[in-house]
């Protein structure tokens, strides 16, 4: 076996980023003349498995165990690192996912194989897949190669690839099975749970003004607030205003905060980090205000100003006011 | 508790011209975020229990990395590992945990605490390594933390807004989500009373053992996808500009 494409069960479907993970992995088969295989675990697992042997790939292995029914860090790190041992794939390709950054470096850490993490695109050069990630905040990218003999691990940042790529066609299920040891679960894991609705729904919202760390200072909001209030916007931010108790966690957008996708997002001193960028980038029209001229914010605005926002903020909302009288 | 150090935020991201790293000339290097969540977490978890030493661990070069680790004396922490890097800097985190692995081996920690991630590298890795790497259980992404008898039950964070308790029996190995807490500043007692404390010296060079992994080929600007239109001039003609846009392209006005 060539590529492994190890699926992230969403309750018998499949994670769409497991879906952008096959899509390189079906880009790689075909620029390398490799076999492709999926691998389907956890509750429903023969859903899963059903729905992956709708895409193009040479076999769907299916484990099903029931230590794997619920996820856990111990039975996955486990599980992986089994069916790695009996397979033998040159790869292993998975979405860049919160499940995938709590097992799978104890997968790379059980079997001494590398792990190559939220990579963002690859290319073969003589005959090497050569992965792309970034680094420094995403200001820089860097090239990085795996020196293994053996497997190597590789996840895929949100949206590097497109899921609606990954190639249809018809895939064989073969059940498999490995050996696992309940006590080697020794972490008890609690129903999860999402954190008392409410607060503000930015989904809707037509204008997001939207500050980052780049305000420097609570004391500054005030500012904000007043060009929300001169363009009728919601205010938004990034996730270190919210760290930092400025702003209530409803107004994060990103990741682990709202997806937006308004009229009009300004960005205000933020850098444009993956995990903030993945909840606005839908935005119409993007807006960047940036001391920084290579801040990575300004490769998906439509307009950007290289500037001081303490300086800017104040003097747009009187041109904004002027404007409107 | 494992502190890097990073450029800070404001730092310019000027490429080597080897293309190996970035030029750390000029670049000013502090406790990378989550660690300094990390931090504040264990001296937290410390000062609830009663009792407990704090131990802070850094891997780089003779200067930034002493600043690291007095810093966080400074805040509270009792002592300091610093394991000097001399050379580029290390970027497979199986080396990097494999040397705080053997760093560590004399040492019983009921507790470990890194980052989630750090900011020059983003492998998002080496703590879970290090956890794996010295047989103890392990949960990333963690926001919460309720210490017990022999276990600590924490909250994780999941995707979408969701969020998951699982209790782990100690020793365990945490990596910390920024925004679990909010980072305390030095005393200047704390200060003060940093200069005193012990931090030992041990070198990257004469622990580490395993081949490398994963290597760094090139690193590099990427070419913009998008057509951005940048909006020059003095202060007043780009915001003349800006709101002509609001106006009539963007219409929001
Ligand atoms: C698992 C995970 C989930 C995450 N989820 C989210 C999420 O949901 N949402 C989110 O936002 N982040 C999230 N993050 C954090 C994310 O990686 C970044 O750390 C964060 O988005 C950075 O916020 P920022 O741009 O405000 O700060 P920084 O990256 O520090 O950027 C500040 C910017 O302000 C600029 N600046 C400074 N002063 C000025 C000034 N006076 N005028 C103009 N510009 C100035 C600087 O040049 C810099 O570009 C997550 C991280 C992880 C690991
Ligand atoms: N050189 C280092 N010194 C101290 N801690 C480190 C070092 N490298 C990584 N870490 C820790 O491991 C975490 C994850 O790093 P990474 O795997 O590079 O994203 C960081 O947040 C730190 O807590």
């Amino acid at each position: 076996m060539d590529i492994l494409v190890a699926l992230e069960n969403n309750s018998g479907s499949i994670h769409r980023m497991s879906l952008e993970a096959l899509a390189a992995g079906q880009k790689l088969a075909s620029e390398m003349n490799l076999s492709l295989s999926m691998l389907a675990m956890g509750k429903n697992g023969g859903d899963l498995a059903e729905n992956a042997g709708k895409f193009n790939a040479e076999e769907v292995l299916l484990l099903e165990n029931p230590l794997l029914d619920n996820y856990s860090s111990d039975g996955y790190s486990q599980a992986i690192t089994s069916v790695l041992e009996q397979e033998k794939p040159r790869f292993v390709f998975m979405g860049h996912t919160y499940m995938v950054r709590d097992f799978l470096p104890r997968v790379s850490a059980r079997l001494r194989i590398p792990f190559i993490s939220d990579v963002i695109q690859f290319r073969i050069d003589d005959g090497t897949p050569v992965f792309t990630k970034q680094v420094f905040n995403a200001k820089l990218a860097a090239d990085i190669v795996s020196q293994s003999k053996g497997t190597t691990l590789v996840s895929f940042q949100s949206a590097a690839y497109q899921s609606d790529q990954a190639e249809a066609g018809a895939a064989t299920i073969r059940s498999i099975s490995i050996e696992m040891d309940s006590s080697a679960i020794k972490t008890q894991s609690e129903e999860p749970f999402k954190e008392e609705a409410g607060g503000v729904d930015l989904t809707n919202a037509e204008i997001i003004v939207s500050i980052g760390r780049g305000i420097g200072k609570e004391e500054n909001l005030p500012i904000v607030k007043a060009l929300a209030d001169a363009l009728g916007a919601e205010l938004g931010s990034s996730r270190p205003i919210v760290d930092s108790g400025w702003l209530e966690p409803s107004r994060q957008i990103g990741s682990s905060g709202q997806n937006v996708a308004p009229k009009l997002y300004l960005a205000l001193g933020i850098s444009g980090a993956i995990q903030h960028v993945v909840g606005m980038k839908g935005s119409k029209n993007i807006v960047a205000v940036n001391k920084d001229s290579e801040a990575p914010i300004f490769e998906i605005a439509d307009y950007g100003i290289v500037g001081d926002i303490l300086e800017i903020i104040p003097k747009l909302s009187e041109a904004i006011q002027a404007a409107k009288n | 508790m494992f502190l890097k150090q990073v450029p800070g935020g404001e730092s310019p991201s000027r490429v080597s011209s080897d293309h190996s790293w970035i030029d750390e000339t000029s670049v000013n290097f502090e406790t990378n975020e989550s660690d300094s969540y990390a931090l504040e977490e264990g001296l937290q978890i410390r000062e609830k229990n009663g009792d407990g030493e704090v131990v802070v661990i850094s891997m780089g070069p003779e200067g930034r990395t002493q600043k690291v680790i007095r810093e966080a004396l400074a805040k509270g922490a009792d002592r300091g590992v610093h394991i000097t890097e001399e050379g580029p800097p290390e970027t497979d985190p199986l080396r990097t945990a494999g040397v705080f692995a053997k760093a560590l081996q004399e040492e019983q920690f009921d507790l470990i605490l890194s980052g989630l991630q750090s900011l020059d590298l983003g492998m998002g890795q080496t703590g879970v390594i290090l956890g794996e790497l010295l047989g103890m259980s392990s949960a990333t992404l963690v926001m919460e933390t309720e210490v017990g008898e022999n276990s600590i039950r924490v909250k994780r964070e999941l995707e979408s807004g969701w969020f998951q308790w699982v209790t782990l029996s100690l020793p365990a190995c945490l990596s910390i989500q920024s925004g679990i807490n909010h980072p305390r500043y030095p005393s200047l007692k704390g200060i003060m009373g940093a200069k005193k404390k012990e931090i030992k010296t041990l070198s990257k060079a004469e622990i580490i053992e395993s081949d490398v992994n994963q290597s760094i080929t090139r690193v590099y600007s990427m070419q913009k996808a998008k057509k951005t239109e940048m909006i020059t001039g003095d202060i007043d003609q780009q915001i003349t500009r800006l709101v002509e846009a609001l106006r009539t392209e963007i219409k929001v006005l």
